[in-house]
């Protein structure tokens, strides 16, 4: 079973090392198609002329900040359900790439909102649940900050984790609900998307891109997390070998 | 109900309404907040009774967040969380013992203060009672749903304010339909009972979730 085999942080560290250089490279590829496609190939539109580009990034960032959660919740099931030792590693360090995704999403949204809405914001259900969701990425991030052992924090977070994931849901299907100002979901619909293959092919593309960015950057942030636990850990047992009578305070910080 | 829950309820109760508990607190804040509101936004009657419903809820929402901190520290701090670990109880019910003890003891106390207030932002009797049903029926979600965070920032020194920051979003929702429905008895522009039921909807999942969630927190806060 793969998925048991790369609970040794010292494989995955192999199976990183291995594939990074890969996907790195795919990922650049795909950057690249997809730009020159977004720039150069796709059309402007007849009513939002240049600013339609915007939503090369605003709308692969969208999906990528609710996959990122995605993930995390499934990590989150993974530390308090399996108790894989990778899950919680998995979960802490989508939280910041997520919280990226989501500020990127929100922040080109609003460059694109004040040519065609004349705002930059609107208090509208999606823009909404896109700065709920912020919040709670930065809220995730500030409970792992404010526990300093990484396993009580990892599980104290996914509880967290999954009672937020109930949110998504809500993110998804708020359009439908209060249908106010946002355009209502066009490519992922159970009729087929409604929008024009010219624009929808590097949107597709850069969508590609991005998830391929966010394995990437995912995996980096996944061994550098790794590494700094062992750090962590070699500097408790050379600080309780230096000092074997305090050893018991440093190695349960004050809860 | 067996006995145990009643007597679990009953010292809740107990606790947090004699000296060194802080039931009653909520309501002053809960005074407080709706007294600054005019000065903030200006005396206006007409603009003070068409937010009216808003200020209310959000004044419970602020008067329930800064509350709930009470909610397992005290239990934490002299070891009786962990009796109530060892004592073989399911802890969700624990948990939801507890939380309906301090919704009893924090929440009702701002339901029954809510037409007292509305009288100071002009609220028709209607909109009075109306915000006071849907005040009756969220409080207790906004409780449950503030338990996670109790129970995930237990172990911290000092939580309440994290703990507001991560309770505020999944109290989300039940903000907007509790003052959607209260307005929706005064203006009607949609039937006062669709977001009155998903009030309710709310409150039941928030009934489930916030329970187990907690619990499993408070066992992880444990060992």
């Amino acid at each position: 079973m793969a998925f048991w085999d790369y609970a040794n942080p010292t494989r995955f560290l192999k199976l990183v090392q291995v594939v990074l250089p890969w996907l790195t490279g795919l990922c650049v590829v795909a950057f690249a198609a997809g730009l020159y496609m977004s720039f150069f190939v796709a059309p402007e539109d007849y009513q939002q002329g240049q600013t339609v580009r915007i939503m090369y990034i605003h709308v692969p960032a969208a999906w990528l900040s609710m996959m990122c959660y995605s993930i995390m919740a499934v990590s989150s099931l993974g530390t308090l359900v399996w108790k894989h030792p990778l899950a919680d590693v998995s979960a802490k360090t989508a939280a910041p790439i997520g919280a990226a995704f989501t500020f990127m999403a929100l922040v080109t949204g609003s460059l694109w909102g004040k040519p065609m809405w004349g705002t930059y914001w609107v208090w509208d259900a999606r823009l909404t649940s896109v700065l709920v969701l912020l919040i709670m990425y930065l809220g995730l991030m500030t409970l792992w900050r404010t526990m300093d052992d990484p396993i009580k924090a990892g599980k104290a977070a996914a509880v967290l984790t999954l009672a937020g994931a109930l949110n998504l849901p809500v993110i998804k299907f708020s359009v439908d609900w209060w249908n106010t100002l946002h355009q209502p979901a066009s490519v992922m619909r159970l009729d087929g998307p409604t929008i024009h293959p010219d624009i929808l092919w590097p949107l597709l593309v850069m969508a590609v891109a991005f998830t391929l960015l966010f394995f990437v950057l995912h995996l980096m942030a996944m061994r550098n997390e790794i590494l700094r636990r062992r750090v962590r850990t070699l500097r408790l047992r050379a600080a309780s070998a230096a000092h074997p009578r305090s050893a018991v305070a440093t190695a349960q910080p004050a809860e | 109900m067996s006995t145990w829950a009643i007597v679990l309820f009953q010292r809740d109760l107990r606790l947090s309404v004699r000296v060194g508990g802080s039931a009653l607190v909520g309501v002053l804040f809960f005074l407080a907040v709706v007294t600054v509101i005019p000065f903030g936004v200006g005396p206006d009657l007409n603009l003070l009774s068409r937010i009216g419903p808003a200020i209310l809820w959000i004044g419970a929402l602020l008067a329930t967040l800064l509350g709930l901190d009470r909610l397992f520290q005290a239990d934490r701090d002299d070891g009786t969380i962990d009796l109530m670990l060892m004592a073989g109880r399911p802890l969700e019910l624990v948990v939801l013992i507890k939380c309906l003890a301090h919704w009893v003891a924090t929440g009702l106390p701002l339901v029954v203060a809510a037409p007292l207030l509305g009288v100071f932002l002009n609220l028709e009797p209607a909109a009075m009672a109306a915000v006071t049903l849907t005040l009756l029926v969220g409080t207790p979600a906004l409780t449950l749903i503030g338990a996670i965070g109790a129970a995930l920032t237990v172990t911290l020194r000092r939580g309440g304010l994290l703990l507001a920051v991560l309770v505020v979003p999944l109290a989300i929702p039940v903000l907007i339909f509790g003052v959607s429905s209260a307005d929706a008895a005064i203006h009607d522009p949609v039937p006062f009972l669709t977001p009155f039921l998903i009030l309710c909807a709310l409150s039941l999942i928030a009934a489930v979730i916030g329970p187990i969630a907690s619990a499993a927190a408070l066992r992880f806060a444990a060992d």
